[in-house]
């Protein structure tokens, strides 16, 4: 596997930056800048990049949906939230409409955030376009099929013109797609929710979304280190704090930055990516978050440093080269 | 794990030791969960002396929370003092510095909750020099 590509990383319902947030971005950066000697453009992308994410980016966006380039010739993504949308018109961009392509999706659930953007999905519509949807749950192929339904819907799923097939994956057994290894797991959330592990030319990824973790027993924690085993990158949902994760919002089916450190450090896994954010968390939230985070693994380091990220859109994780 | 607790008047200091991470968990879980009870001697409220605490996961922070819900419930009060720098940082990146009282000091946090308490446990102790 070669890299990962965020192209959705919000949860529950996608958010935009407004036009007052984006200006007051810019009169930050402005002044930021009196008294600098910008003439060059590279002072320029300098300062830039001195500025913090929150005011010279922005987490976005849209839902669920991450892309796995595994170095074969199909696209492997992860949920199908509003993240797809974008995905497929780079897909298009990339190759032409008339060269058909496979594409292995994995679904965390079928909760709307993380269906809702295969409507949009244009490979979709195009002939000779493979699209094969993988997951655990009975009702997957319904659900997507529901969703395009009258009065929700005007184009019924039926108008696609792609070869869609269904897989219902068991988890705990290891299944062979697209020269990966993939295994699945039962996660606790409303419905239920299943996480990936993917193995390929020795690097693992693990996309562990819509998972709450009770805390309550050994079983639940050890079941989920052996998941993220030595894995490469974890993405993971660190939607709420631990005290409203184990509180106010227990039962809501979402984990925090905290369990995250843990479940990695124990895991010896080398890379955590906060994923889902809370759609109500502002840039300067989700930055102080990813910072927290790093300090909270920094103080608590017992074995090597676990790298942590903040999932954006946009976002493209690198995974070393192989051994 | 070690856990030693001492009644002030009508308030329980609770005294772990050591690393509260998953393995010890439930032995953490059995020993304070007894102590919230009024027959214990808490009837106002009860303080965890984490003096001699190293470190505190997710899990011994949901131990926490047990406790702090099983207190309120029954119109007592629990709270923290003596936070260590790192595990004061720990209570504040999980957010659980708004689960439960912090104070700087075990005579800080009886004094809060109980009058009673806080001169018992000054008369217990001797002076600072």
């Amino acid at each position: 596997m070669k890299r990962v590509r965020f192209w959705g990383t919000r949860g529950s319902l996608p958010v935009a930056l407004t036009a007052p947030a984006l200006r007051a971005r810019i009169v930050a950066a402005v002044r930021g800048a009196r008294g600098r000697a910008l003439a060059a453009d590279a002072d320029v992308e300098a300062y830039i990049d001195s500025l913090g994410f929150d005011v010279a980016g922005t987490f976005g966006g849209h839902t669920s949906c991450v892309e796995i380039e595994t170095g074969g010739p199909d696209y492997v993504l992860c949920d199908l939230g509003s993240g797809v949308r974008p995905f497929g018109q780079a897909a298009i961009a990339k190759h032409g409409a008339a060269s058909p392509r496979t594409y292995h999706v994995f679904m965390s659930h079928v909760h709307w955030d993380h269906i809702m953007g295969l409507p949009f999905f244009v490979p979709a519509y195009i002939p000779r376009n493979r699209i094969v949807i993988y997951g655990g749950h009975e009702e997957l192929e319904f659900a997507l099929r529901r969703q395009m339904e009258p009065p929700s819907f005007p184009v019924p799923f039926g108008t696609f013109k792609a070869d869609i097939e269904f897989v219902r994956l068991a988890p705990g057994v290891r299944h062979d797609v697209a020269g990966m290894t993939v295994t699945t797991l039962l996660q606790r959330h409303a419905g239920d929710s299943y996480g990936y592990r993917f193995e390929r030319d020795g690097r693992t990824v693990v996309y562990s979304t819509d998972s709450e973790h009770t805390l309550a027993g050994p079983e639940e924690m050890q079941a989920f280190v052996e998941f993220f085993r030595g894995a490469d990158l974890v993405v993971f949902d660190a939607m709420y704090s631990l005290a409203d994760s184990i509180s106010v919002k227990a039962d809501w089916g979402h984990s925090s930055n905290i369990v995250g450190v843990e479940l990695c450090q124990l895991a010896r896994a080398a890379h955590l990516c906060l994923f889902h954010h809370e759609p109500a968390s502002e840039d300067a939230a989700i930055a102080k978050l990813l910072g927290d985070t790093r300090r909270l693994e920094e103080i608590t380091r017992t074995g090597p440093p676990l790298r942590i990220s903040a999932a954006y859109d946009g976002l493209e994780i690198v995974l070393a080269d192989s051994p | 794990m070690e856990i030693t607790h001492r009644a002030y008047a009508d308030v329980v200091v609770v005294i772990p030791a050591g690393r509260l991470d998953h393995t010890v968990a439930d032995d953490f879980e059995r020993s304070l969960l007894p102590l919230v009870d009024p027959a214990a001697g808490s009837s106002a409220g009860v303080v965890l002396d984490f003096t001699r605490v190293d470190y505190i996961s997710s899990v011994g922070l949901r131990v926490v929370l047990i406790a702090a819900k099983a207190a309120r419930a029954r119109g007592a009060r629990i709270a923290v003092a003596g936070l260590r720098p790192v595990v004061s940082e720990i209570f504040a990146i999980s957010r659980f510095n708004g689960v439960v009282e912090i104070f700087p000091t075990v005579a800080a946090a009886l004094a809060a909750i109980s009058p009673g308490a806080g001169v018992a446990y000054a008369a217990a102790r001797p002076p600072e020099s």
